[in-house]
Formats: structure tokens, C-alpha cells, sequence
């Protein structure tokens, strides 16, 4: 209509102006949010390296732990750790792997499947202490590894297989279907499509479950108290069927079970565990961008 | 099989039906592919031709609730017998409606097949790569980055490096599904003119959201509608008016729908 006065269309209505508040608004409040969630971890981390960080080194890395565990190093407890969650990786990787593989690439769609799916994520939920007691009853007694790394690493492979099955099996399922249609149209075997175009598309999915997997492992002290954790132990590991000291337990054991610890000892300690936590998902991590950088889709 | 008055027949479907669950997609399709045609297939979309593709390679065992009914007779052998289904599937070359370029690169899209048929050897590798390349009309431009990614080429490119990857699997049959949806029209004309070189060596099925492209490159054409075979005949027939369903020509006028 010619008569109409004109409109700028590009004035900013009432509308907009509210609808711009509004999203301000939010922006903030989420922001905040999102800085209330890094704050406890600033404040242990930052906790840890003032109170821990003069505890630190080369002696108390490298030593052990003498005078009651008052004094000295935790270098048993930090080779044991190594040890506990090398061997939890060796097993429950290969056999998470191979479980999301099967569910993904194999697995029809039927109450079996359901079953096993149903089990996964009931085994996700079993608390760690359960773990535990399952861990005595199965390696420890009945398949008689006695009180071994080999026990406690296999309790703490179980504990943390579900978190490998289900991220391998999403990063799985994030390869697309027309991927593998097109190479099964080809004539290639379900193996041979897995092989050459699956896995080499997730494995970086597949390793940030390994990361979770290594930092809850090396972090738990219930399934391994029972299984294969030694209170006091000053001598390395020869073989899985040692048992051996943890950082976990040995963290637990300066903070509540021994009198006359020093104040900064069991920061240390903490520091000690933390610190290689990180570092294992740092290194994970760059080895995952590294993989991500050739991704090929 | 062989007849010496009639060309051979490379695929013979008889009785063909297929259903998913309940729903019927194809309903009793007879038709015969000769060697060395090109076979179209027209009809407006969720009329079953992909279905009847797949069925084909056997590709309908990945479709869980599709029922496949019927004889379907490739290179003399019917399906049911042919025990391998990998080696009847490497036989036939597929290429889909958006070119599904693999995340390898241009080299190893082509080379793949015959890795998986067990070629190791790099120069005989080589060898199939450029002529693979070259004969979907796509080695000029690739050839100086044959490592880089399949899909950084243009949709037209990746569609030519779909075609070049089918080729590499040396197959009798090639099956084309609306290979040019995503295609632009002077890479759907390169195509078309390779089909057309292609055709001396091998059968080929095109099903074809184009009527006209059917009309350019089909030796016979079948008309496909809501699950019937409803026509099937000479391409020049069909296009002269001469059919015998009426619906056959409003389609192919466009006076559809
Ligand atoms: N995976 C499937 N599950 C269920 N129904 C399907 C599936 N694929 C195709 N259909 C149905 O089968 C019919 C034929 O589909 P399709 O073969 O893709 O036809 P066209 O390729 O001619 O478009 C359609 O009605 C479609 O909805
Ligand atoms: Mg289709």
C-alpha cells in the first residue's frame, strides 16, 4: 500500500529489544554456571600444590615409605598403581573393544542383545564396593590368584569395562551407515569393512574411554583394598601375582590410618596421584587430536 | 540360456516380490537384462527400484524385516546358489544416489576393491587406479592428488570416483541408482557418455529419476509405479507412444502426479 507510512525494517522493534535482554540474560547466567563448575577444581588443585607441592621430590618419588610411613618417598604405591592399571587396561580394553564390536558391527537387534545391553549398563551401576566383595569371591578364592595384582586389576577391568563398552560402541555407531554399505557392496566381508573403514574412523572415540577408564582405574581404592593393595609393602612388584602398595590406598591409609603423619605428607601424595592422572589424559588427549586432525569425513 | 537369435541373458527375474514387514514394495516383477544393454528403470520416488537394486547384490540381508520372494538367475546361477555372496557382490558395481565417497583418498577408494580381492603388488595397484580413473573421465583432474581426500572433490568429482571405484571391482554389472541427483548437468552428460563407452563391456541397470536421461542412454526401459512393473519394453517404443499402459506415457510426459 502506497499511503502507509513508511517502516524501517531494519529498526529494532520492542520485540527484538527484549528478545536481546533475554539472551543476555541467559548468556550470563550460563557462563556463571559454567564458572561455578571450574571453581572446586581450582580450589583442590590449587590446595594440592600449596600444601603438597613442597613434598615433592626426587627423594619422595623415588624412595620408600620409612618411619611408619611418616617419612620417606611412595615409590612402591606409585609403581603398584602403574602396575594395577596396566593390567586392568591389558583386559578390560581388548575385551571392551571386542564387546562394542560385536554389539555394533554384529549384533542383530533381538532379546539376546537387549539382554546384554541391559547387562552393561546394570554393571555400570553396581557400586565400586560390590566390585569389591565380587572381586574376593571370584579371582581372589575362587580362581585362587590369592590377594595379586592380577586380582585386583581384574576387579577394577570389570568395574570399568561398561564406560569402554559404551563409548567404543557410540564412536562405532558415529561411523556412517553409508560407509558401510558401500564397501559391503563391494564384497567386502563384515571384518574386512570394520578393519579398513570402522576403526580407523573411531578410534579416537574409541580412546576417550580409554582416557575415562585410566583415571577412574587409577583413582578407586575400594576394589583394590581387598583384591590386591597392600597397607605397608617396601618392595616392588616381580609378577602379577605380587601384591603390591597403591597410591589410592596408600593416600587413604597416611590421611586416616596412621598417627603422626606430617600435614603436607598425604598432599603429596594426592598431588602425586592427581598429577599422573593428568598427565595420562594429556597425553591421551593429544594423541586423540592428533588422530581427530585426519579424520577423513 | 544362450539363444543364438536373442542376445544372452545376464540377469533373469521371475516372480520377483519384496516387502518390508507388512508393506509390500515390489510385487511380482518379471523382466530379463541382456548383456551388454543398459537397462533403465523410471518411476517417481518409493516405487521400489532401490528396492529391486538390492535385491540384486543381496544387499536386502542388511535390511532387518525385508522379504525378498522370488528367483533371480545372475550369470546362470540362480542367487540362492551362488554361495559366496561376496563374490557375487564383487561382481556387481553399485553407485549410489549421493556419492558415498569412503574417508581414504582418491587412491585407496579405487585401490580398495582389488586390495580386498587380494592384489598387494603397488605398481599392478597403479595400474588399475589410473585406468579406473581414468575411464569414469576423472583422471585428468585428480591425477596430481591422488593422496589426498575423496571427499574434498566436488559432489560431481566424488560421483565420477563412486563410478571409478565400481569399475575397480572389474564387475559384469553395474547398477546406477539417480546417480545424477547430486550431479551437475555437464558431469551428468560426462557420465552419461561414459555409460555409454561402458556398456561394450559390461550390462548395466540405470535406474533414473530422469526420464530423459533413460530416453538417451537405455537400450529397454521398465517403468516402475508404487511396486508394479506396470511396463517394460524397447526404450524407442516407450518414447514413441507405443505402450501398453496408458499410465506409461502420462509418466513419461510428465502428466504426473
Ligand atoms: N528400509 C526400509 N524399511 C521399510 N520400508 C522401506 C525401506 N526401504 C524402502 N522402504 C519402502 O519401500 C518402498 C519402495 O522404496 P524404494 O525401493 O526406496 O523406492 P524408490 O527407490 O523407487 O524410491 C517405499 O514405500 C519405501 O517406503
Ligand atoms: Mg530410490
Amino acid at each position: 500500500m502506497s499511503n502507509s507510512p513508511e517502516i524501517n525494517i531494519f529498526a529494532e522493534s520492542e520485540l527484538n529489544i527484549s528478545n536481546k535482554k533475554t539472551e543476555g540474560l541467559f548468556r550470563i547466567l550460563y557462563m556463571m554456571m559454567t564458572w561455578l563448575l571450574i571453581l572446586p577444581v581450582a580450589t583442590i588443585l590449587a590446595i594440592l600444590v600449596y600444601k603438597g607441592g613442597p613434598m615433592i621430590s626426587f627423594e619422595f618419588l623415588f624412595s620408600n615409605p620409612i618411619k611408619g610411613m611418616t617419612a620417606g618417598g611412595i615409590f612402591p604405591a606409585l609403581i603398584g598403581t602403574v602396575w594395577l592399571v596396566s593390567v586392568a587396561l591389558l583386559f578390560s580394553v581388548p575385551l571392551g573393544v571386542a564387546a562394542a564390536i560385536y554389539l555394533s558391527e554384529y549384533a542383530k537387534d533381538n532379546w539376546f542383545t537387549r539382554m546384554i545391553n541391559l547387562a552393561i549398563i546394570n554393571l555400570a551401576g553396581v557400586p565400586s564396593i560390590v566390585h569389591a566383595l565380587f572381586g574376593v569371591g571370584a579371582f581372589v578364592l575362587f580362581f585362587g590368584f590369592g590377594t595379586s595384582i592380577l586380582a585386583a586389576s581384574l576387579t577394577l577391568g570389570i568395574m570399568t569395562l561398561p564406560v569402554v563398552i559404551v563409548s567404543s560402541y557410540e564412536s562405532l555407531q558415529a561411523v556412517p551407515m553409508a560407509f558401510r554399505e558401500a564397501c559391503w557392496s563391494m564384497g567386502a566381508t563384515r571384518w574386512q569393512t570394520i578393519r579398513r573403514i570402522v576403526l580407523p574412523n573411531s578410534v579416537s572415540g574409541i580412546l576417550t574411554g580409554v582416557i575415562l577408564e585410566v583415571s577412574r582405574t587409577t583413582g578407586e581404592t575400594a576394589p583394590i583394598m581387598f583384591t590386591g593393595a597392600a597397607f605397608f609393602l617396601p618392595y616392588l612388584p616381580e609378577s602379577v601375582f605380587d601384591q603390591t602398595m597403591a597410591l589410592s590406598l596408600h593416600l587413604f591409609v597416611v590421611s586416616t590410618q596412621v598417627p603422626h603423619v606430617p600435614e603436607g605428607l598425604p598432599y603429596g601424595v594426592a598431588l602425586v596421584l592427581i598429577g599422573m592422572v593428568l598427565t595420562m589424559n594429556a597425553a591421551s588427549i593429544a594423541f586423540r587430536t592428533y588422530l581427530r586432525g585426519r579424520k577423513k569425513w | 540360456m544362450v539363444n543364438t537369435n536373442k542376445p544372452s541373458v545376464k540377469l533373469k527375474v521371475s516372480n520377483l516380490s519384496i516387502n518390508y514387514g507388512e508393506a509390500s514394495a515390489l510385487r511380482d516383477v518379471n523382466l530379463d537384462v541382456y548383456e551388454n544393454e543398459i537397462f533403465g528403470i523410471i518411476g517417481p520416488a518409493n516405487s521400489g527400484k532401490t528396492s529391486f537394486l538390492k535385491t540384486i547384490n543381496r544387499m536386502d540381508i542388511f535390511t532387518p524385516g525385508m522379504k525378498v520372494v522370488g528367483d533371480i538367475i545372475f550369470n546362470g546361477t540362480s542367487l540362492d546358489q551362488w554361495r559366496n555372496v561376496y563374490a557375487l557382490r564383487s561382481r556387481i558395481g553399485v553407485v549410489f544416489p549421493l556419492p558415498v565417497g569412503l574417508p581414504l583418498t582418491i587412491y585407496e577408494n579405487v585401490a580398495l576393491a582389488p586390495r580386498l580381492a587380494g592384489v598387494k603388488n603397488r605398481t599392478e595397484l597403479d595400474i588399475i587406479v589410473e585406468r579406473c580413473l581414468t575411464r569414469a573421465a576423472l583422471w585428468d583432474e585428480v591425477k596430481d592428488r591422488l593422496d589426498s581426500l575423496g571427499s574434498m572433490l566436488s559432489g560431481g568429482q566424488q560421483q565420477r570416483l563412486t563410478i571409478a571405484r565400481a569399475l575397480s571391482q572389474e564387475p559384469d554389472l553395474l547398477m546406477l541408482d539417480e546417480f545424477s541427483i547430486a550431479v551437475d548437468p555437464v558431469t551428468t552428460m560426462r557420465i552419461e557418455d561414459v555409460l555409454k563407452e561402458l556398456k561394450h563391456e559390461m550390462t548395466i541397470i540405470l535406474v533414473t529419476n530422469l526420464v530423459q536421461q533413460a530416453y538417451r542412454l537405455a537400450d529397454r526401459t521398465a517403468f516402475f509405479l508404487m511396486g508394479d512393473c506396470v511396463e517394460m519394453g524397447n526404450t524407442e517404443d516407450l518414447f514413441s507412444g507405443n505402450v501398453q499402459d496408458e499410465r506409461t506415457r502420462d509418466y513419461i510426459e510428465g502428466r504426473f502426479g
